[in-house]
């Protein structure tokens, strides 16, 4: 279970960076979810992975470690309102600037692919 | 233990005052009423105010004041922490926020919604960092004041701020990830997060367990090295803070130490000098990279088109300049650069006024350094930027140079001072010719009719409530710098801290 649950932090975590090094507004927020699932998971089992480990107590002589629970819930929480933010911002980003870029304006290479459509659309706002 | 009788919840109201203070702002009595909503606001800020200068009385003898939340008893619940560090960069925190909500009064709060609410939220965030004795909780109060510095620097719109923010939001958001996964490595290997029960538990771990600890303190050091901005993680401060409205860019000046003081906090007391093969883990990081900091902020600032970017570099330095004493990890020196932190906090808040009174009375040139039409009141102006260029430089009479003198003393062993004097010096000198060439181009390179856009009294209020801390730093320089050296003492004096901390009774 460890290998399995671990390949999949690693997993998320290599996606997550690759997006978030993307140049557009889009595939940076989706690498921000994907590197917040990752680190929600790690976060989860800092406590130790149990099996069939119970809740309340006197229920079973196992128990889950509730912390990182608590941990995770807050985590959630808080990354959920992020990605959130970071969503409108970057739609006021794409209002206000024109493009969807990070930078806020395309890089001269791709500039005499798509530089035409976007400004066009972005004027007409 | 006895004040915590007297007043038991004195150690908490930092938070709790700005918390309810930006709640009311949000009630209908409130919102939608400016007049209402400035003066409210600033009476929490000297509530705040008031609250600090009572904080650091009660801390002034050495005592700590602890306030288990909830009574849930240390290590497991939340504690909050106040010693003479805490208190210190609270009663800072509180004097930086009254002087920019003040300049804000003037009109920059009605340039967009909720600044004041949010105002109040940032400062609870900021003087909840300075407070926790709980590392997950200051992941918690990290983020309030990152989601409340979001908003404050996006307020008032327009392109610069737009792509200033989203370069901050993306990096804050990306550091938030890195935080909770170093949190996780060492909730896993040492099973607490309370920082005094840390720092028992690194001094008991196993040899096999260490490596992991370390990669845990290194990925902190990587966010706390983005909220201070150091070296590599540097390149989004300058766009954002000469992008943000100046009450908001001045209060982002305590911003970069609160990174300072996480990286204090926890690298003395959790990795401090009884943590085994972990201590000192980031001299030999923190070292070359504040030097760089410093040697890279005094060119940034050299080549500064405009004022407010100046300002940003300005800050820059100052981190440099802190972080390379603090690498000595030394009381005296850390006492040296607490001092200096307090100088450089209010001077370069002070100065993100200025810049934006002197480019709001030069109309189209703005804070561009070039030569256009005079301003309205040229003595004024030219006086306070004056007198903030000789603080900030640290040139005698002011409290630069003290601080810079006591920085450059605490240089001890030859290879510190072969690399830190040169550096600090240096920069000195080309902040020196950066800010006489601005000076000159802005006040003496005038041609035209004067503008006749008069700043509001109100704005130059702020703006000498920050600066004249300089003057004042140095009249009381002694007493300062016997407090700051104390506080220094204390912060490597963890014995004391994990006693009192762990042995923590009936809290409130």
């Amino acid at each position: 279970m460890e290998a399995v649950f671990s390949a999949c932090v690693g997993l998320l975590t290599a996606c997550g960076i690759y997006l978030l090094l993307r140049g557009r507004t889009f595939p940076v927020v989706v690498g921000l979810t994907l590197l917040s699932y990752a680190v929600n998971l790690f976060l989860f089992s800092s406590g130790g992975l149990t099996l069939d480990g119970g809740t309340v107590l006197g229920a079973t002589d196992i128990y889950a470690d509730p912390l990182p629970q608590a941990l995770v819930l807050t985590a959630i929480v808080i990354g959920f309102a992020m990605t959130a933010f970071a969503v409108i911002l970057a739609m006021r980003a794409r209002a206000d600037l024109g493009n969807d870029h990070v930078d806020g304006r395309v890089p001269s290479k791709q500039q005499a692919s798509s530089t035409s459509t976007e400004s066009r659309s972005g004027e007409k706002r | 233990m006895t004040h915590l009788t007297i007043m038991p919840h004195l150690t908490i109201l930092p938070v709790l005052v700005p918390l309810i203070g930006g709640a009311l702002l949000m009630l209908p009595p409130l919102v939608g009423h400016p007049q209402r909503q400035r003066l409210t606001g600033i009476a929490c800020s000297l509530i705040l105010l008031a609250v600090s200068i009572n904080l650091i009385q009660a801390t002034s003898n050495g005592q700590m004041l602890l306030y288990a939340v909830g009574d849930w008893q240390p290590p497991f619940g939340i504690l909050l922490v106040a010693d003479r560090l805490s208190t210190m960069m609270i009663l800072l925190t509180s004097l930086l926020g009254l002087g920019s909500l003040l300049y804000a009064c003037a009109g920059t709060d009605e340039q967009g919604a909720l600044f004041h609410p949010l105002f109040q939220f940032q400062l609870m965030g900021i003087n909840g960092a300075f407070l926790t004795g709980d590392i997950f909780n200051l992941f918690v109060f990290f983020e309030v004041l990152l989601i409340a510095s979001y908003a404050l620097l996006m307020h008032g719109g327009g392109k610069p701020r737009t792509r200033a923010g989203l370069h901050y939001v993306v990096l804050n958001l990306a550091a938030s990830a890195v935080f909770l996964t170093s949190l996780g490595i060492l909730y896993g290997t040492l099973g607490t997060l309370n920082m005094a029960d840390l720092a028992v538990k690194v001094q008991q771990l196993p040899e096999s367990e260490a490596p992991l600890v370390a990669v845990g303190a290194m990925l902190m050091l990587f966010v706390f090295g983005l909220k201070a901005a150091i070296l590599p993680l540097h390149f989004w401060l300058p766009q954002a803070y000469s992008a943000a409205s100046a009450p908001v860019a001045a209060l982002f000046a305590i911003m970069t130490k609160v990174g300072i003081y996480a990286i204090l906090r926890v690298y003395t007391l959790i990795f401090g000098d009884d943590a085994g093969t972990l201590s000192h883990l980031i001299a030999p990081w923190l070292w070359p990279t504040a030097l760089l900091t410093l040697s890279f902020a005094a060119i940034g600032l050299f080549t500064s088109p405009n004022l407010r970017r100046m300002v940003a570099w300005l800050v820059l330095m100052s981190v440099g300049s802190i972080l390379a004493v603090v690498s000595f990890h030394r009381p005296e020196a850390t006492g040296a650069a607490l001092y200096y932190l307090l100088h450089t906090t209010l001077v370069t808040g002070g100065l993100f006024l200025l810049m934006d009174m002197i480019s709001q009375q030069r109309y189209k040139a703005s804070d561009r350094i070039v030569g256009a039409r005079p301003v309205a009141q040229p003595a004024l102006l030219g006086g306070l930027f004056f007198l903030g260029s000789i603080a900030v430089i640290g040139m005698p009479p002011l409290s630069g140079f003290v601080g810079k003198a006591l920085l450059l003393k605490s240089a001890h062993h030859v290879n510190e001072m072969i690399w830190y004097w040169p550096a600090l010096l240096g920069s000195s000198l080309l902040a020196i010719i950066a800010l006489s060439r601005a000076g000159s181009s802005i006040f003496w390179r005038v041609s035209g009719a004067p503008s006749e856009k008069r700043t509001h009294p109100l704005e130059v209020m702020a703006t000498l409530v920050l600066l004249a801390s300089s003057p004042l730093m140095t009249i009381f320089g002694g007493t300062i710098s016997e407090f700051t050296h104390a506080t220094a003492v204390q912060l490597y004096d963890t014995h004391h801290y994990i006693e009192a901390v762990l042995s923590v009774e009936a809290a409130p």
